[in-house]
Order: C-alpha cells, then structure tokens, then sequence
C-alpha cells in the first residue's frame, strides 16, 4: 500500500487513493478546500482549482517535485509522496489567487442569499479571500430561471463546478441539464428551461456548493442558522428517506440530505450515497411525516452555520486584523 | 536550395488531384509500406526520424506512437488535428488546400503502423472550403482503392472520415477534439487517462497534427536515416511556417530546421524583409501563445549566439529571454506596432475562446482583456501593470488544458520585455487600481 506525507502527517492507503482523500483521513488542517469534487458522483472534480496542492516530492521512484501545483481530487497518491497544503506559502499564495478567481464576478449578495451560513465560497473568502478587491469591472449577471416548480436557479451566483450536471447525468434518467456557451459566458442551463422533472433532481440543490440552486419551497422563508436541524428518517421506497429537518419551532420549514463536514451527502454502511428524492424532500413537510432521531450536530466550520461563537478561533481569522482591514477599505 | 519534403511538388500542375498526384510519385510510399513493411517497421522509421509534434508541443511522434495501448479486441484510432485555429498559424490549411493528398497518404500509411482501420480528420468548421477539397480527395481515393476494404489488394483496410468543427479553438486541444468528435460539448478532459490508453469512444488513440502525419509520408519514403539528416540535433526534418506580419513576402515556407532567423526574416527567398524598409520590433515566432521576444533576442540568443529556426535555439534562455518555435506561426511586428495593442487582440481571442471549465482561465482570461482595454483606453494605472502581471502568474500552470498558459504567456512576455510601453501608456493616472 502506497505511504504519502501530507503537511508531515505519514500514512498508508489504499492503491488509487487521491491525496484529498487520503488527506481527509488525516483531517484538519491537512485537507484542502474542495469546490467541486463529491465523492458520490464519478468524474467530478478538478475544474475549480481550489483543492490544489505542493507535491514536492512525486514518489519513491520518481523523487523529484512536480513542478506545477496539482488538484489534489484528481491525483492519485504514489508511494512516497510528499504533499504540501498549508506548509507552503507558495500554495497558499497560488491557492488565494484561486479564491480570488472565483469570487470576482460573485454577487456577494450574501445578505438576500439562502445559502448564506451554509455557503462553501462563502466559507472560502473567509479563509482564503482578500478584504477588497482587485475587479473593478462590472460582474457578469444572469437572469434567474425556475427549474421546475421546485428548485430556483441563480446563475449569477454559479461557479461552474458541474456537480449539478453531474447528478442530472448519473442520478436523472432522460436528463435535460447541461451548460450551454464557453469562457465566463457559460452557464447551467436546463435545454432552454425545461423542468428537471426527475424524482431526484432536488438533490442538485444539496450538491451545489453556493447559493445558486436553491429549494423554492424555502425561498427566504428563514436565515438557515435560525432554524434547528434534526435528524429524521421514513420508510421510503424511491430513497434511503434518511434526511435532516430544518426546523422552526414544529414546523418543518426544509428538507436535505444529511451533509458531513466536508458538504458532502452522508454515506450508509455501504458506502452508498444518501440522496434523497423529491417527495421526501419537498412533499413530506410535516414533522408527522418523520421519525425523528434527535438534533444534529453541525460539523461545519463557516461561523454563521453553527452559530458557535466559541469556536472561532477554529476558523483561524485574526478578527482584529481583519476589522482593521475592513475599516482601512472603509476609509479609502 | 532548400530541401522540399512536404511542398516538393506543391506548384505541379494538378497537383490536388489524383492523377496530378500520383504522377509525382504520390501513394508509392502507400504502396511500398502495404507491401514491404510491417507496422513496427513504420514506427521504428519513424523514431528514427527524431520527427516532432509539429502542432506545438513538439512531443515526439516516434515516442507517441510507442505509448498506444494495444489491448486485445479494442479498436485503436488514428484522429489527425486539423482544428487549425491559433492566430498566426496557417499552414495546414495551406497543405490541405494544395496537396490534400499528402495527408490522407499519410494518415493511410500512419494507421496502417498504428493498426487502426478506422481514422478521422477533424478539420476546423470555418475552413469549409477545404473540407470540400478535402472530401473530394478521399473520395477519388475510395474509388482507387487507396482507402476502404483492402487497400491494393493488401489486406489492409481503412475507413477515413472528415468531421467538422463547429468553430471553437478549444477543440483543437486534443481532447477537447476527442469529446467533440464524440458529439459532446468540446471541454478539454482531464488527464490522465491520457488518449494514448483513453482516447476516442474510451479506446486508445493517437492525435496528430495535419503537418506531422504529412511528414510521415517522405520518411517512410527515404527511411527514418535520411530524415534526420536534415536539420540541428533534435530538430530534425523540415518544418512549415507561417510567416505573417510587417513582412515583404507573407506566406507559407516550408523551411529545413537550422535556418537562422535572420536568414529567414531578411533573405529574399524568405520573408524579404520588414515591409516599407522598417526596423524590426520584435516577433511571435510561435503563434500568438508563445512569448513574445524584442527584435535583439529574436535575432540573438543571450548568449550572443545567432538564433536559429529550432525547437532548441527559440527556447535558449527559456522564457526569460527564450520564446518556442510552437506551431511556426511567424508574426513579425515593425518598429510602429504597438505591443500592447496586439496583446489586447491576443488576449480578448483567449478569453474569447475559453471553455470556462477550470476558474483561473474562465475568470483570468476576462480580467486581463479588461485591465488591457482599460489601459488602451489611457484610464490604466501604474498598478493594473502589476496587477496584469499577478493574473497571469494566477492562470499559469493552474488549469486543466494548456489554454491557460496560452493566455497567460504572451502578457507575461509583453511586460517583461516591453515593459517602457504599459508605463507610457499608464503614465497620467498614478493613484492604485482596484476598489473597494
Ligand atoms: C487550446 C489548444 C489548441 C490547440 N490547437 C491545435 C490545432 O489547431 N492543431 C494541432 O495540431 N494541435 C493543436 N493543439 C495541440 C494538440 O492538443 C495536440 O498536442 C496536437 O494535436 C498533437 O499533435 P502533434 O503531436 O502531431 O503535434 C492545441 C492545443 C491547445 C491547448
Ligand atoms: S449551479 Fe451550483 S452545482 Fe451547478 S455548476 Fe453552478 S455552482 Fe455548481
Ligand atoms: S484552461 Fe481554459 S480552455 Fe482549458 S479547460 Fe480550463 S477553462 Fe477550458
Ligand atoms: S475540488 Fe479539486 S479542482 Fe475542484
């Protein structure tokens, strides 16, 4: 079994194990931010670019550095290779210059956003992101278009990581989404509006990691770090009905998959992906409806989703700097 | 005189057609491959011949060769890049155009050593014309029995197609080909599994460009051997270049690698000169994604030395004070050109083309075109130098297909070298870039 190093950690895994995975078993700060790469769907991963690493050593046989940073959802791990995320500055400079990309025709409409609090760019600036900008040009915007009666679609906050087409291809049977256009100009589009009518397209909505698709039954109904997850599950014959309730006091203002700490929807025992499909997930709104298990616990690190002020110092924000930063940019 | 492999015969009479081909020589090579040698042997030739990518890269087409998978009962296929459609590179729509014989020799010859008998020329959508030529090439060459069942009575059997682009540069990327040959979107894969193992429709493949597979045609002819002879260490053979620009004579050459640059931008045989007796500025020897060089590092290497049409004397110095001989399209710019004007056109066809897969290229590309335009425009500051200067370094090396490089590069270049002219452009406004 191949041995790798990542930021001093050693371990062995399997043949065919990528670094990211391998340096999420590690953990903390040994893993690297991943936009589009989701384990439970096939080929996706390596357009964002933020997952890139160092690998300054290529393995036992081949010792030397590989001389461009490589993503590390792509790459499989040699035996002998050695991995730099946060020990090398350099990453860390190509790494925000990555963020950076990805942020300057955002919106930052973050205040009118439903995926604020739960939002993977918005967990990213925070870590990676510069307090002002360098984009002085106008950001590309798109109109908003409804997929169907369930799921909004708001390009302009779209990055383009595929995850989406990647469930409409390997999860919806006779599949109608896809990107149409090139460059900065492409967008996900559903074969000029057609609604994804598919027993599982809601799960788009759990894959996407910004506010671009969106649960239309949860439109602006509330702030999520307002609401309270629990656990819950029924007997279902389309999904694993395995979900989690987002809760305000007994009302049951959204359904979703069960996320881990990496976005990413919960696998069984089997390693099976828990997508849930449409009915549990927009037609079962009433707690009567569920089993429920008890709270659950949000393994998340973006402040606004745990509302822990606590654990702050996780995020490993220099609050006072950051505050200086922000009123300089005020100021000028 | 030069030698000629590829053009030889290119001012004969008739000669785009058949019988206008065949009568110089033309599918004896065919024949004497069917009938004498075995697949390896042409794939020992034509390592011999040291022949490299001539669609930019330079990989060697030998090597290349040897690295297709061969599974048992998996077809393999042989796909020619005809996508054509780097600014400054025209050179195998030239050869299409005149000898369109020569190709389709060559990819019979090629898939033949490679074991494919299905082949495909995936030719750039706007070229239609071509297209025509070149179908009706294929064509006469189906009803001769030089494509089809059993070529010559050999056993052989070899079906050519010609598919058209749809007008996107991105697909001349080979895999970004291979998708679009497939029917998808043209998006660039992500390698590996490279072409070699997962080529077309998921089996091996070979993806070589239109000048390279031409050349395979007069190496099989006069042996690997005799191919090498021509030309400096590893640049070995001919090479066709585009020469565009402030030039007396614009056109196609094909030209013996080795030749001096000098030799080649001022001899009457070749370019003939700047145009209206100018001084030269500086030169894209490559095609517009490869780094630009002033007049003094074209001509000379830093170390002094004459610099000379090869895929090592171009990239002496590397990019500090190199450049890359890339497809041979040869854009030479007078003293009067402005350099950041050309890069603008450059770097707008980049963000123009951009697939939009990967963030670096997708956002990258935009932003350098603005920050250009705006300092075209005399609203750009001192800092949007520096700041062009990051976002290339932000693109490179960063993406999933080299079209990032592409874009990223030729800024690079410019501000290294000319960095005099961004300054006088942005030499009213002085406050930093950037907003809030
Ligand atoms: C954006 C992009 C565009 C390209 N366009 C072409 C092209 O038009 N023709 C070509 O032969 N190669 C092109 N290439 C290079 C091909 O990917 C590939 O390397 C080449 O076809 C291999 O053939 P060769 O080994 O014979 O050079 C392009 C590469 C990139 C990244
Ligand atoms: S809509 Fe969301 S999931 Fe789909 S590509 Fe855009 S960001 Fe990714
Ligand atoms: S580098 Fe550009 S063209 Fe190539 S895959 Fe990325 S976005 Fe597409
Ligand atoms: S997560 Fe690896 S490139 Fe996006």
């Amino acid at each position: 079994m191949p041995k790798v190093t990542i930021d001093g950690h050693t371990l062995e895994v399997e043949e065919g194990t990528t670094i990211l995975q391998a340096a999420r078993m590690i953990g903390g700060e040994a893993v690297p931010p991943a936009m589009c790469y989701y384990s439970g769907l096939e080929t996706s991963g390596g357009y964002c670019r933020t997952c890139i690493v160092e690998v300054s050593k290529g393995s036992e046989k081949d010792p030397r550095p590989m001389p461009k940073p490589v993503p590390s959802c792509r790459q499989v791990v040699m035996d002998g290779m050695e991995v730099k995320n946060t020990t090398s500055p350099k990453l860390l400079e190509a790494r925000a210059g990555v963020v950076e990309f990805l942020l300057i025709n955002h919106p930052l409409d973050c205040p009118v956003c439903d995926q604020a609090g739960e939002c993977h760019l918005q967990d990213l600036s925070y870590e990676h992101g510069l307090s002002k900008s360098r984009y002085e040009f106008k950001r590309r915007e798109f109109e908003k278009i409804d997929i169907g009666d369930k799921i909004k679609l708001h390009m302009t906050r779209c990055i383009l990581c595929y995850r989406c087409v990647k469930v409409a291809d390997q999860l919806c049977p006779g599949r109608v989404h896809g990107v149409i256009n090139r460059g900065d100009v492409a967008e996900i589009s559903t074969y000029i509006e057609n609604a994804v009518d598919n027993e599982m397209s809601g799960n788009m909505i759990d894959v996407c990691p910004v506010g671009a698709l969106t649960d239309r039954t949860f439109r602006f109904k509330s702030r999520v770090w307002f609401t309270k997850p629990v656990n819950a599950h029924r007997t279902c014959e389309t999904c694993c009905g395995r979900v989690a309730l987002w809760l305000s006091g007994d009302e049951v203002l959204r359904v979703t998959g069960r996320k881990d700490a990496y976005g990413e929807l919960e696998k069984d025992a089997e390693g099976r992906t828990g997508w849930i499909c449409n009915t549990c997930r927009f037609d079962k709104k009433n707690e009567a409806d569920w089993t429920i298990e008890g709270p659950r616990h949000i393994d998340r690190h973006s402040v606004i989703s745990q509302n822990h002020y606590e654990t702050l110092k996780q995020l490993k924000i220099d609050i006072s700097r950051q505050k200086k930063l922000s009123e300089k940019a005020h100021n000028e | 005189m030069s030698v000629k492999l590829l053009f030889e015969h290119l001012d004969k009479p008739g000669i785009r057609n058949l019988e206008g081909y065949r009568s110089h020589g033309g599918y004896q090579t065919l024949e004497k491959a069917l009938r004498t040698l075995k697949p390896d042997d042409i794939t020992g030739e034509v390592k011999k011949s040291g022949l490299r990518g001539r669609g930019g890269a330079g990989f060697p087409t030998g090597m290349k060769w040897g690295f297709l998978a061969k599974p048992e009962g998996v077809p393999r296929y042989l796909v020619c890049n005809a996508d054509e459609s780097e600014p400054g590179t025209f050179k195998d729509r030239y050869l299409m155009e005149h000898i369109p014989h020569l190709l389709i020799e060559g990819m019979a010859i090629s898939s033949f050593a490679l074991g494919a008998e299905t082949s495909y020329i995936y030719i750039r959508g706007e070229m239609m014309y071509v297209y025509h030529i070149l179908q009706a090439a294929i064509d006469e060459a189906y009803a001769n029995n030089l494509l089809g069942s059993n070529i010559m009575g050999s056993g052989f059997s070899l079906d050519l197609h010609v598919h058209c682009g749809a007008g996107a540069y991105i697909c001349g990327e080979e895999t970004a080909l291979l998708e679009s040959l497939e029917g998808k979107r043209g998006n660039p894969r992500i390698k590996p599994p490279f072409p070699a193992v997962k080529g077309l429709w998921g089996c091996p493949t070979v993806v070589n460009n239109v000048e390279t597979i031409s050349a395979v045609v007069p190496i099989v002819r006069d042996g690997g051997d005799a191919y090498a002879r021509i030309g400096i260490g590893r640049s070995t053979g001919t090479k066709l270049i585009s020469a565009s620009g402030h030039i007396n004579n614009p056109g196609v050459y094909e030209i013996e690698l080795g030749l001096p640059v000098e030799e080649f931008i001022y001899s009457e045989q070749w370019c003939g000169g700047i145009t209206k007796g100018k001084k030269l500025k500086a030169v894209v020897a490559g095609g517009s994604s490869v780094p630009v060089l002033p007049a003094e590092l074209i001509l000379k290497t830093a170390a002094g030395e004459p610099r000379l049409m090869t895929y090592e004397s171009l990239s002496d110095g590397g990019f500090e004070t190199g450049t890359m001989l890339g497809s041979g399209g040869f854009i030479v710019m007078d003293e009067d050109t402005s350099i950041v004007k050309n890069l603008w056109n450059f770097t707008r066809f980049y963000h123009h083309e951009s697939c939009g897969q990967c963030s670096p290229c997708r956002e990258g590309t935009g932003w350098m075109e603005k920050v250009l335009h705006k300092i075209l425009a005399g609203k750009g500051t001192r800092a949007d130098i520096d700041l062009l200067w990051d976002i290339q370094k932000n693109i490179e090396g960063k993406t999933i297909c080299p079209l990032g490089e592409a874009a990223a590069w030729p800024v690079a270049a410019a501000i290294r070298h000319f960095r005099a002219e961004f300054e006088e452009l942005t030499s009213q406004i002085t406050e930093p870039a950037g907003q809030v």
